[in-house]
């Protein structure tokens, strides 16, 4: 395969702006696909993806495009994640790519997340070259972008092409641009294999499916496989390529191409995102820079709210990771919720995704712990401990003292919000560190933000108090010493275990009068009164009290319709089954995530 | 002991609180109705031919909408079709607004000797925002031409906990309905029930608070009880002997056959309701949905949740003849729970609420549930 007619890319930019969308009319234009077999999205694969129109799982597709100068260019598309969770998965798609398209809204313009990916795309040496999408929105201002573009990124756009990817206006131009501008792969195909990985997925047939680049030699049938991080060894089953929604096998893979490796590999975990295949036979010197382990930056205890699904969950979490190596369990115990698992996620949303795969795809129903960060905890013997459930903290006299992850957040908000959102990261106690700003309507806020103060609501809180305006990204920085406690929630005098956090000191009687609050109106009235506390060390600083039971009857029983009287009886006892008693108080399932929902006010 | 209910689901307009079946109908629906049920009663009175009926009950809706003309007609198919004890209770619900001197002459003769009036308030401002089509002057007039007539069997309904109603202003509409000595009333707490309009409205309603709605009920046992009526059951409150048979039979679970749209009937313990659908029903499909042959678990959950909501409560010996096990064996853990939660009471060799238990009958009757 002539290299110089291959074009590896992928497209970047700010949610919404429409890259699915291109992607689309892309894979459409160069006809591998007819219009029939082209899904809403083709690449968003996943049920759970195409409604809330984010990218997940990182898809890639090879077409074919017959370009005007009368040539048939090798288009590898490869899809990114489109969220800060994935950031590690972005940077290894950037990494298998020699350009990058970006899209950028006609009517909105840069935002917070199109800055973060394209200098992402330029740190991996990427050619970046930008389309303006929408351009048939009645507020589209293509020139004023354009012009944003060019001062704000530093990059050409002056011969952008201007397209709207939905009513499939511009696309040729768009193709022609990625011949032209985005250059041919390099890398020697007789050199030792040396193969990017950026994604793979589990079929129960295939076992592990690895996505990679090809940077030096090549891959086919029979090559002995090894993956140099983890050490795999395994034969090679099949090598092929991507075709829209399906895997097309072919002889062989060769230095600058992208495709599938299959080795009946058993567990994703052999084939992290970022590390490099070699030849076992004949390893390349080094691996490809840029591996590392991706950590998970969000705990919480996932329980089946029936306490007999345990072990279903437990096939359900083997099953998903074999597909998403970034989520790890370990089971726990709680006094209160019974059998469970702590569950490591790279961020909220990843939480949230996969709640929702294993309510929607495994029929569990679940319950969810506060989400926490790792804390480092520093005890006087010296030991240092990895806090991920709040539970195991240990006794104050035994903590020196603790550490937080910190996160340094790029916020960019038109210039009338400036002050609120100020105020926002101000009660999240932001750490300010400075302004730019852009076009003179638009500013650029940065500040580190403790990531246990984000992880929760802060982005709602961001797109509310913007009016919709602010846009968000972030970058671990570190770990920073703060003054740390553990709230616990006692009702009805006994500490519930799944609902006690870790909070900075400051925030805790806040924090604690309002979960209070929270829980008082969730937890539903019994015969006796119920208190419910917040207390730290011991001392309460927060009561809320729900009232006893005061009336519970149906005055009117008529028309011997008594079938329907009998059902709601039974309606009212399903309701209790559902709930976790703790002691003898009933808690609702909900009532365990209202830690999240502090700031709705 | 076996009761007939006969639904008649006209209304002149539903009131906002309402969630029975019923609505507004032409006169046209209305004869296709009364045709329809007509041909029910002679189409299931050979499943009953070898019963007495002791209670009949003509519920609505508004079955005082009905014309004389076929009123007549239906209780004629009713003497003619079923056997009708000499003593049989024969009641009628009866809307202040929709009844004359004639036709209540009429229900006389042709033997209702019992009627069910919906007053709800003495107080029209109530009424009015109830959705009540009467004011009290009409209920009053209509209730002393009743008494003319020679009805001597009347109930009285009454509501508390109605939007903006004191217990001040509840104890005015309790007086004023005891200075006309009924021989029952009903005293039923407003329930916003789900798909009303009240249901829609709740936010804007002003409903008293809880206390509030248990202080008017406490004060109508007491009012009523010092007036002479024996609260026996949770609403329901009556001079000695004037007790509603037919309600009883609800509580008591004697069999019942249910005529008319949405009528629940309990027949050798098979529960079952007609079809709820008006067009279908006058097509004659008229029986059964939902029907439930009721295990032996099943009618012990009733025999508790329906016994009890009697003030005098159930009788452990009628439970065992009846189910063949004892209540001990199959409830006694729970009976003692709610004992030591001061819920449920030996009252002689009968087991009854407490007062406590009563304002929360809901939470004690969940607990039957096998």
């Amino acid at each position: 395969m002539d290299q110089s007619k291959i074009r590896n890319f992928c497209i970047v930019a700010h949610i919404d702006h429409g890259k699915s969308t291109l992607a689309d009319r892309i894979i459409e234009k160069t006809g591998l696909l007819t219009e029939r077999e082209m899904q809403n999205q083709v690449l968003d694969n996943m049920e759970l993806e195409r409604e809330r129109g984010i990218t997940i799982k990182a898809q890639t597709v090879r077409v074919i495009y017959k370009a005007r100068d009368g040539e048939e260019y090798i288009f590898n598309l490869i899809d990114t994640p489109g969220h800060v969770d994935f950031n590690y998965e972005v940077s290894r798609s950037l990494a298998a790519c020699d350009g990058a398209i970006l899209v950028v809204d006609a009517a909105q313009g840069i935002e917070a997340q199109t800055l973060a990916n394209v200098y992402l795309a330029l740190d991996h040496d990427l050619d970046v070259f930008p389309v303006i999408n929408k351009i048939d929105l009645p507020s589209a201002q293509p020139d004023f972008v354009k012009n944003e573009i060019e001062d704000v990124i530093g990059i050409e756009a002056q011969d952008a092409p201007l397209i709207s990817a939905k009513n499939g206006i511009g696309i040729e131009e768009v193709l022609e641009q990625i011949v032209q501008k985005i250059p041919a792969p390099k890398g020697d195909p007789e050199a030792p294999l040396q193969a990017l990985i950026f994604d793979s997925v589990y079929d129960s047939y295939k076992g592990v499916i690895i996505f990679c680049r090809i940077k030096e030699g090549r891959v086919k049938k029979g090559t002995k496989i090894r993956m140099m991080a983890s050490g795999a060894e395994e034969e090679v089953v099949e090598v092929g390529y991507f075709g829209a929604g399906q895997f097309l096998p072919c002889e062989e893979l060769s230095a600058g191409m992208v495709g599938y490796i299959t080795a009946s590999i058993k567990n994703v975990k052999d084939t992290t995102v970022g590390d490099t295949v070699t030849d076992a036979d004949r390893p390349c010197v080094e691996a490809l820079p840029g591996y590392k382990k991706v950590q998970s930056m969000v705990y919480c205890g996932l329980y089946p709210a029936d306490g007999a699904k345990y072990p279903d969950l437990r096939d359900a979490l083997e099953k998903l990771q074999l597909n998403d190596a970034s989520l790890n369990y370990e089971p726990e115990t709680s006094i209160a919720l019974g059998f469970g698992f702590r569950c490591g996620f790279l961020g909220l949303l990843h939480l949230e995704i996969i709640q929702e795969r294993l309510e929607r795809e495994y029929n569990l129903d679940l319950v969810t712990t506060a989400p926490g960060v790792i804390y480092k905890v520093y005890k006087t013997n010296g030991e240092v401990i990895e806090l991920t459930n709040p539970s195991n903290l240990p006794d104050p006299s035994e903590i020196d003292y603790m550490e937080e992850p910190v996160v340094s957040a790029e916020i960019m908000v038109t210039t009338e919000f400036i002050g609120s959102i100020m105020e926002l990261c101000q009660e999240r106690r932001g750490r300010y560190l400075g302004m730019d700003y852009i076009e003179g309507t638009r500013a650029l806020l940065k500040y580190e933000l403790p990531l246990n103060e984000i992880i929760y609501d802060f982005f709602d809180a961001l797109k509310s108090r913007s009016r919709g305006y602010a846009s968000f990204d972030y970058d671990i920085k570190g770990y920073e010493r703060s003054e740390l406690v553990k709230l616990d929630i006692l009702i009805n005098k006994e500490e519930v275990d799944a609902l006690s956090f870790i909070v900075h000191k400051d925030s805790a009687y806040e924090r604690g009068r309002k979960m209070c609050e929270k829980l008082k109106d969730e937890i539903p009235r019994r015969l006796f009164e119920i208190p419910i506390q917040a207390a730290v060390g011991g001392k309460v600083i927060a009561r809320e009290t729900v009232k006893a039971m005061r009336k519970d009857v149906l005055a009117k029983c008529y028309g011997g319709d008594i079938a329907r009287k009998k059902k709601l009886l039974e309606k009212q006892k399903e309701g209790k089954k559902r709930m976790h008693q703790v002691g003898n108080v009933e808690i609702p399932q909900k009532a365990f995530m209202s830690v999240l929902k502090l700031d709705d006010k | 002991m076996f009761s007939l209910y006969l639904h008649i689901p006209f209304c002149v307009r539903k009131c906002l609180y309402c969630d029975f079946l019923s609505g507004v109908y032409s006169e046209e629906a209305k004869e296709a109705y009364v045709k329809a049920m007509l041909r029910e009663l002679k189409q299931e009175a050979d499943y009953y031919k070898n019963r007495t009926v002791d209670t009949v009950f003509f519920g609505g809706g508004t079955p005082t909408l009905l014309s004389k003309e076929q009123l007549t007609r239906l209780m004629d198919s009713l003497y003619r079709n079923y056997r009708l004890s000499k003593q049989a209770e024969i009641s009628m619900e009866m809307n202040p607004g929709t009844a004359d001197t004639e036709k209540l002459t009429c229900m006389y003769e042709l033997g209702i000797n019992r009627l069910s009036i919906g007053l709800q308030s003495t107080e029209d401002r109530l009424l009015r925002k109830l959705g009540r089509i009467h004011s009290y002057e009409q209920f009053e007039k209509i209730y002393k031409t009743a008494r003319k007539i020679g009805f001597s069997n009347i109930n009285i309904d009454v509501m508390s906990a109605l939007p903006g109603q004191t217990t001040e202003a509840y104890e005015r509409t309790l007086q004023t309905v005891l200075s006309l000595e009924p021989e029952h009333i009903s005293a039923y707490s407003l329930i916003i029930e789900e798909g009303t309009y009240f249901a829609q409205h709740a936010g804007e309603l002003e409903l008293p608070q809880e206390e509030e709605e248990r202080r008017m009920y406490y004060l109508t046992g007491e009012m009523l009880g010092r007036a002479g009526y024996e609260r026996y059951e949770i609403s329901n409150y009556a001079k000695k002997g004037y007790a509603c048979r037919h309600n009883l039979a609800y509580w008591k679970r004697t069999d019942y056959a249910g005529f008319g749209i949405g009528a629940a009937s309990l027949v050798d313990g098979v529960r079952w309701s007609n079809v709820r659908d008006f067009k279908q029903y006058l097509t004659g499909q008229h029986r059964k949905e939902q029907v439930e042959a009721l295990s032996c678990e099943a009618a012990m959950e009733e025999f508790m949740f329906l016994g009890l909501r009697c003030m005098e409560g159930i009788l452990p010996e009628q439970f065992f003849r009846q189910f063949g096990r004892k209540l001990e064996t199959v409830y006694g853990s729970r009976i003692d729970v709610l004992k030591a939660q001061g819920l449920l009471q030996w009252c002689g060799n009968r087991l009854c609420l407490t007062a406590r238990g009563i304002d929360v009958s809901n939470y004690v009757f969940e607990q039957f549930l096998l």
